[in-house]
């Protein structure tokens, strides 16, 4: 193992982008991913990359569209404000096919919302967020470890399937410290693997990168094209983590800080003599509909807990199909779930 | 006048000496603008520059949101599209990857003045080393005819049917004058296709302006004006003369600012 | 008072008549007038632009403001 640093999550962020590459990165002002944007400010420098604090987060993310285009591995990150605005770049770099990393630090809304953590953003992450039939692959971590590994993750999915990526985190995970292992599994940006890239026309017919298909049938027949290619990452790429999925009567399911929470709940639940356990979705999109399909036909009772109005249990009660009890417990507004709460909702439906 | 002269081409076997022809990277195909639209004699002075610059295997262009967003289709080297309005973010995102590559951007009014106002102003004022090609023809031609931040007053377009009022609409917008004070802008230039006299200056202004990027020197972006006949709703000559007499005297025509 | 000689204009133009949209451009910006429309149509359905030989002299005036670029000059 190696050394452990002490940092914040949105730092680990930061280092897990340059561990896999990344050499670009454009940002705007917005709390609580601020920490971020200053790291990757000073590693940019640093290393000869390129950060630019861009005019807005539409800017932001267009230029990131345009580095990506240029074969480079490029980043931009923001808080559930400026998330929205970044919406039109993801749709034109899902329609062009051009990966790249977004990171959403989540904050309360709707509107200006407040600053504290929220997860009201996970319809927006999973359901496309923009306009037009596309999907973004979506990590969920729930550790600052995490926010460093799954960004270096998000960098290598991205490329493999030329398709957004993004990370969903909060505030909570964005601010807090903790020990992380400087760590990466990354193979780095490899501009061989990326022909379609715009270098210049030198030896080889000119590179067109774009969303727009005019003729008749093209957009469909290309709309058709990205389906598969989501139901190729739909097949490969879920991640879920399971805690006592053999022998539970209930089964929470959460995914990020929440997961933390509830975990503590169901270790303090199970030493209360109730059997319950955890799944919690790493991966939001795809989402891990089988897994939580298949342990409904066991488990008869499920809770979600959400820092949310309940999103994500949308996507649960289409996994379960009717087959089990779901319960939900939902914070909003930046208000977090404590273990007590969850424990309580727990206590009530087993 | 010594320097309008035309570049004299190798003649084919037997014919005389060919003085003008199509520009290799100009596709030749049909351009799908209307009759008298400037942006087919816009796209041809652009592929004559950048064959006589020889940088052809170097570019890399942003399309634009507008009537030009195929432009793809007529010019044979790398091209992207861009949202409406982020072009020069876009050309940022490539230029600063890619700083040996030529990278410039085609945008119209609606797209540069109106929807991309930040975009370009930031970008001129980061003093990108990028060349934007700015169409001005004074409305929204692919959506149907709207008013452009560029049209005139008392101008008709769909949404001005009465004619643009400065009281209602306010007044069209001179990017060029907006962005020379700032110190990342340092070639600017407007000139028009309304003739071929005037053609031939706009092509010495896209020269100048794509060899300020060659030569690192930062921000340089050209004006066109241009001539919409179907959406000013006159003939092609017309629209060219309207140029003459109404848009280049409010956008006067001339280097606003260079090094 | 000397003479001066004047070299005779020796220039001619090729249209891609099918290409021709008929914005006739070409028409108003050549110095000697020696391009016409046309009596009949081209397959677009428009009358198109037609040179006209005579004093020509070359200036490519006409291909320099041809939106569609199908005129050739030669010299």
């Amino acid at each position: 193992m190696g050394k452990k640093i002490l940092m914040c999550g949105n730092d680990a962020c930061g280092e897990g982008a340059m561990l896999a590459g990344c050499t670009f990165y454009a940002g705007y002002p917005i709390t609580p991913q601020n920490e971020l944007t200053a790291y990757m400010a000073r590693r940019m420098v640093d290393t000869g990359g390129t950060f630019i604090q861009a005019e807005s987060e539409l800017a932001a993310i267009n230029m990131v569209l345009g580095a990506s285009a240029s074969g480079f591995r490029a980043m931009t990150s923001s808080s559930s404000p400026g998330i929205s605005l970044k919406q039109e770049g993801i749709s034109y770099m899902a329609g062009c096919e051009l990966p790249g990393v977004i990171v959403n630090i989540q904050r309360g809304g709707p509107g200006l919302g407040n600053i504290a953590p929220a997860q009201g953003d996970y319809f927006q992450s999973v359901k496309g967020g923009g306009h037009g039939d596309y999907k973004v692959i979506v990590l969920a971590p729930a550790s600052a470890q995490e926010l460093l590994d799954h960004t270096s993750l998000a960098f290598d999915l991205s490329d493999k399937y030329r398709n957004p990526a993004l990370i969903l985190g909060d505030g909570l995970l964005g601010q807090m410290m903790e020990p992380v292992e400087i760590r990466t599994q990354s193979s780095g940006n490899n501009i061989h693997n990326k022909p379609w890239a715009l270098t210049g026309c030198a030896g080889r017919k000119p590179n067109i990168i774009k969303s727009l298909f005019l003729g008749d049938g093209v957009l469909e027949a290309h709309n058709v094209k990205l389906q598969q290619k989501y139901n190729t990452i739909k097949a490969a790429e879920v991640r879920v983590e399971m805690i006592n999925s053999k022998d539970s009567d209930i089964m929470v399911v959460a995914y990020g800080s929440v997961a933390r929470i509830s975990k503590a709940a169901v270790a303090k639940a199970r030493a209360k003599g109730i059997k319950a356990g955890l799944i919690r979705p790493i991966t939001l999109w795809p989402f891990p509909e089988k897994a939580i399909s298949e342990i409904a036909d066991k488990v008869k009772k499920f809770l979600v807990v959400e820092m949310s109005a309940g999103q994500m249990v949308e996507d649960v009660r289409l996994a379960i199909c009717g087959k089990a009890k779901v319960s939900f417990y939902g914070r909003m507004g930046g208000g977090i779930p404590t273990e007590g709460e969850i424990l309580a909702q727990i206590e009530k439906i087993v | 006048m010594k320097k309008n002269r035309i570049k004299v081409i190798p003649a084919k076997k037997g014919e005389t000496n060919r003085v003008f022809a199509r520009p290799a990277t100009l596709r030749d195909i049909d351009n799908h603008y209307c009759a008298g639209c400037g942006h087919g004699i816009i796209h041809r002075l652009i592929c004559e520059v950048i064959d006589e610059l020889g940088i052809r295997e170097k570019v890399i262009a942003i399309a634009p949101v507008g009537c030009a967003v195929i432009a793809y289709d007529y010019w044979d080297f790398d091209v992207t599209e861009a949202p409406h309005g982020r072009t020069p973010a876009v050309a940022t995102g490539i230029k600063r990857t890619r700083p040996n590559n030529i990278v410039f951007t085609y945008q119209g009014d609606g797209d540069l003045a109106a929807i991309g106002t930040a975009e370009t102003i930031h970008a001129a004022n980061r003093g990108e080393n990028i060349t934007i090609i700015f169409v001005n023809n004074g409305v929204y031609g692919m959506t149907g005819g709207q008013m452009a931040p560029t049209t005139l007053a008392g101008q008709k377009t769909a949404t001005t049917i009465y004619g643009r009022s400065l009281r209602r609409e306010g007044y069209p917008i001179r990017m060029l004058e907006i962005l020379a004070p700032l110190p990342g802008a340092r070639y600017l230039e407007r000139v028009s296709v309304h003739s071929a006299h005037e053609t031939l200056r706009a092509k010495r202004a896209i020269m100048k302006a794509f060899k300020t990027q060659v030569d690192g020197k930062g921000f340089s972006m050209v004006e066109v004006l241009s001539m919409c006949p179907t959406y000013w709703g006159m003939s092609a000559i017309k629209a060219a003369e309207r140029i003459r007499s109404d848009v280049a005297t409010f956008y006067p025509l001339g280097v606003v600012k260079t090094y | 008072m000397k003479a001066i000689k004047v070299k005779k204009p020796s220039g001619k133009i090729k249209i891609n008549k099918d290409r021709c949209k008929g914005c006739y451009l070409c028409i108003v910006n050549c110095p000697n007038g020696r391009i016409k429309i046309a009596e009949d149509l081209n397959v677009k359905g428009v009358k198109p632009a037609i040179f006209s030989p005579g004093n020509c002299t070359g200036c490519a005036m006409c291909a320099v403001i041809c939106p569609e670029c199908i005129i050739e000059v030669y010299r």
